[in-house]
């Protein structure tokens, strides 16, 4: 077997205008992780598609194991060993471990289904490949690392020996990351190819063995995981320098990076939360009396592990969840009971975590998204005033970058980090004083995070008050003057950023010290 | 603008005409299974629609109900919420301008009295279509069940009033109104001599103006749609999704109430049990069809008028039931085909593009 296992070449791929593959290729060798890595929009999720079966190029070939496969389909893929495993699980929530992994290749006994063989088989593989989950629990109770690994175990138990992850660590606490890397590499050991979607560059150093850079479309560069560096993977993506504060390496241990700061110290409070307390709709408090006081010029980052209480946290702070207890005030001024509309008169700008829910409305043109929630401030004798609507989006479509530069695009149709500029444009493009910032580069490629950074420190250097919400724990430390770490609904730390690392922090992500914090 | 004018038109307009096509073609088949030729049935449809004026003006007579209650539906779900009640929301609005009607002097001025009597067919409106938008945004009722539950509260209670209290000897029917009542067009037009057609058709185009207008804009329509296609993305903003719920409700039961007055102020000058004969229900699928835009809904409703007026032409040569069926298979073919076809129209732009 010395054949490759995947070698594409010369692949083409246009969607009506857009080409989506030019000339684009993968060489993927035998027993290696191989990570494949581009902005938003560079073809890598097209170019596995085609892999998968799920898209047939315009042109060019694809191998499998020597075998020229160009074209086939996704039950070809699947019987010649190339799984999938999707971003957003595929999972029913209301069936077992086991039952979720061996559904569409169920083992049976006469007609019926062997409920035993299927506990059996799938409780091996998990011996085998040390994707340790209970098998027979259901999937609805389990968390979102323990779903990834039916995920993943899924593609296995069809017989998958080519593994292809699409973002997989989007969702997962560092805990988790570090032990879906020892079973990938378990899994590269024992004679496995593994293509890793993403655009973490930490990641893509931590765990690749090689690495494939596309950039619009082409492939841009194939390098040695050992042989490169983020700043070199980064130019490459972008195709330009990238002032690498996150997701890059050297901010892990350069907490220096603080010191150039202006002192903040000397701004009035601007947002003053006291004592508050959220309960979810079982009436369990997911944020307990948390404390804590924003100044103007500050910037107060939030880490932990998702589902602590940050987004009830942000959302509490925004009037768009009860609060249940205690108090928030925006420079001076109690919001506590105000509306949504009234806090933002009161001067909160907010970037949900979420764009698709909460961030935009989707069908409306990139012009009518920058109006949402100003309607009426957009208004001249009771119509909605179409020539300023048009102008203020041609502004803001400038100043924020936001492509394509036209205002009529429904906000459907853009990329990710263009529909995250839309918000942030909306939200920092108007007044305000502060700035409620969820997972604000979620999703979102290298540049735009760039982009986002850089207005997050201008309006920090603007004298306003920001609460940053991260799952990324370089993004937190990368911006915050101070660092809150989030653990069942409470701070479990705060510390100034100079003094917080991944080490000083890591411990109370999981509430390993959250005794010691006390 | 004028390019992307065109595929939005495009992608509105196509298909509802590749529904009806289907439709079309089931009917063929129904027919020819009653031995008669289709073209032959629909020829006099057709020709019993829009052959002859008396036929053409009951067309507009029936485009009228139904472009009202339409429009009712169709603002409603423009904010994401069903409205079912359109059936008593037209026999609450056409009882509301009955009396007023009835109480205003014989005599008083039609600049006075018309106006008031829509305000009075706007009251029932606003109780029926605003009741159910208070307890969805109140306690979380589904305003489905609301309103489908209201119709039978509705028209029993109408039925009530008439029979015990403000009927006719040996009618079904309050007396009729002394102010209010609206000219036929057959005062301007005299071949429409016979037909109920009248003046409140130029109010339910009025309407349907109104509701593109207020729908696409103002800040209010904006709310409404923002409401209705995400919620969330709405509350975030500070749009009040639960007084968007109540005005939208209050709104639509107003517009299909307002229908009302074709009947009462329009053509028989009194309130009549059992007047309203179904219309709110075709509504829905006339809201449908109409795919919820003010304009879309005038067509359909004049479809679903002509597919009625025209099934009277055809009671000899096929069962009557036959257009009952007809419309049955528009609105299956319409729920079938809507995202077949707008699937179908992106890949044939993409390739078009390509």
């Amino acid at each position: 077997m010395s054949a490759h296992p995947i070698r594409m070449a010369g692949i083409d791929k246009s969607f009506g205008p857009v080409r989506a593959n030019r000339a684009a290729s993968l060489d993927v060798a035998p027993g290696e992780i191989h990570a494949l890595v581009g902005e938003n929009g560079a073809g890598k999720s097209t170019l596995m598609k085609i892999l998968g079966g799920l898209v047939e190029p315009d042109a060019g070939t694809v191998e499998v194991n020597g075998r020229d496969v160009t074209g086939w389909s996704t039950s070809d893929a699947i019987a010649n060993g190339v799984g999938v495993v999707h971003q957003h699980f595929m999972l029913v929530p209301t069936l077992t471990v086991a039952e979720n992994v061996v559904l569409g290749n169920e083992p049976r006994r006469g007609m019926l289904f062997d409920r035993t063989r299927a506990l059996a088989d799938v409780n091996a593989l998990i011996q085998r490949t040390g994707l340790v989950v209970p098998a027979d629990r259901r999937v609805s109770e389990l968390s979102v690392g323990e779903a990834q690994r039916v995920e993943i175990l899924k593609t296995l138990y069809r017989g998958a020996k080519i593994l292809i992850l699409d973002e997989p660590t989007a969702v997962l606490s560092p805990p988790d990351v570090r032990e879906l890397w020892t079973v990938l590499r378990k899994l590269r050991d024992d004679g496995g190819t593994i293509v890793l979607i993403t655009h973490r560059l930490d990641e893509v150093i931590d765990i690749s063995d090689t690495i494939t850079v596309m950039r619009a479309g082409a492939t841009v560069g194939r390098m040695k995981t050992s042989e490169t560096t983020p700043a070199e993977i980064a130019k490459a993506m972008v195709g330009r320098d990238v002032a690498l504060s996150v997701p890059g390496r050297e901010t892990m241990s350069g907490p220096g990076a603080t010191a150039d700061r202006p002192s903040s110290a000397a701004g009035a409070p601007l947002l003053e939360v006291r004592d508050l307390s959220v309960s979810d709709s079982r009436g369990i408090r997911v944020v307990d009396g948390v404390t804590f006081s924003i100044r103007a010029g500050e910037v107060l980052g939030i880490a932990g592990v998702e589902g602590n209480g940050q987004t009830e946290i942000v959302e509490a702070i925004a009037g768009l969840r009860d609060i249940a207890a205690g108090s928030v005030a925006v420079s001076g001024h109690d919001v506590t009971r105000a509306t949504v509309k009234d806090r933002r008169a009161a001067g909160i700008a907010h970037v949900p975590e979420d764009r698709h829910r909460r961030g935009l409305i989707l069908e409306y043109s990139i012009a009518e998204n920058l109006v949402l929630g100003a309607q009426d401030e957009f208004s001249k004798r009771g119509s909605l005033d179409g020539a300023r609507i048009d102008a203020h989006a041609r502004e803001q479509i400038a100043k924020f970058d936001v492509r394509p530069p036209t205002p009529t695009p429904a906000a459907r149709t853009l990329s990710g980090g263009n529909q995250q500029k839309v918000v942030i444009a909306r939200e920092m493009g108007r007044s305000f004083t502060v700035l409620l910032a969820a997972q604000p580069t979620r999703g979102v490629d290298v540049g735009a995070i760039e982009f986002i950074h850089r207005q997050i420190r201008e309006a920090r250097d603007a004298g306003k008050a920001i609460l940053l919400v991260s799952a990324e724990l370089n993004e937190v430390l990368a911006l915050a003057d101070t660092v809150a770490v989030m653990y069942r609904g409470k701070f479990a730390v705060t510390m100034p950023a100079r003094d917080a690392t991944p080490e000083a922090l890591g411990p109370y992500m999981t509430g390993g010290n959250s005794r010691d914090a006390a | 603008m004028s390019e992307s004018f065109r595929l939005r038109a495009e992608e509105a307009l196509l298909p509802s005409i590749v529904a009806l096509l289907i439709a079309l073609i089931l009917g063929d088949v129904l027919i020819l299974m009653f031995g008669e030729s289709p073209a032959h049935v629909y020829g006099r449809m057709i020709e019993g629609a829009w052959g002859n004026p008396y036929g053409f003006a009951q067309v507009l007579y029936k485009t009228t109900t139904l472009t009202f209650a339409g429009l009712g539906i169709a603002l409603a779900l423009r904010a994401g919420l069903f409205n079912i009640g359109a059936e008593g929301q037209l026999a609450a609005g056409a009882f509301g301008a009955a009396i007023v009607g009835i109480t205003l002097p014989a005599g008083t001025p039609g600049l006075v009295a018309v106006p008031l009597c829509l305000l009075g067919a706007a009251a029932g409106g606003l109780l029926t279509g605003g009741l159910p938008g208070v307890l969805k945004a109140k306690f979380g009722a589904h305003e489905v069940i609301v309103t489908i539950m209201l119709n039978f509260v509705v028209l029993a209670l109408l039925n009530w009033l008439v029979v015990e209290h403000l009927r006719t000897a040996d009618t079904l029917h309050t007396p009729e109104i002394n102010a209010g009542a609206v000219p036929r067009l057959s005062e301007f037009i005299p071949a429409f001599h016979g037909s109920a057609a009248n003046v409140t058709f130029f109010f339910a185009i009025a309407a349907a103006i109104w509701c593109w207008w207020y729908l696409f804009r103002t800040p209010g329509g904006y709310a409404v749609r923002a409401t209705g296609l995400q919620p969330d993305a709405a509350e975030y903003s500070g749009i009040r999704v639960g007084r968007v719920w109540i005005k939208a409700m209050a709104l639509g039961g107003i517009l299909a109430a307002l229908g009302g007055t074709n009947f009462v102020l329009g053509y028989k000058h009194y309130y009549e049990d059992g007047f309203t004969g179904g219309s709110g229900f075709l509504a829905i699928a006339v809201a449908i069809v109409g795919r919820n835009h003010p304009f879309g809904v005038v067509l359909a409703a004049f479809f679903f008028a002509t597919l009625s007026q025209g099934g009277l032409a055809i009671h000899a040569l096929v069962p009557k039931q036959m257009v009952e069926v007809l419309q049955g298979i528009v609105i299956l073919a319409m729920a079938a085909s809507v995202p077949e076809v707008q699937r179908a129209l992106r890949s044939a732009r993409k390739v078009v593009a390509a």
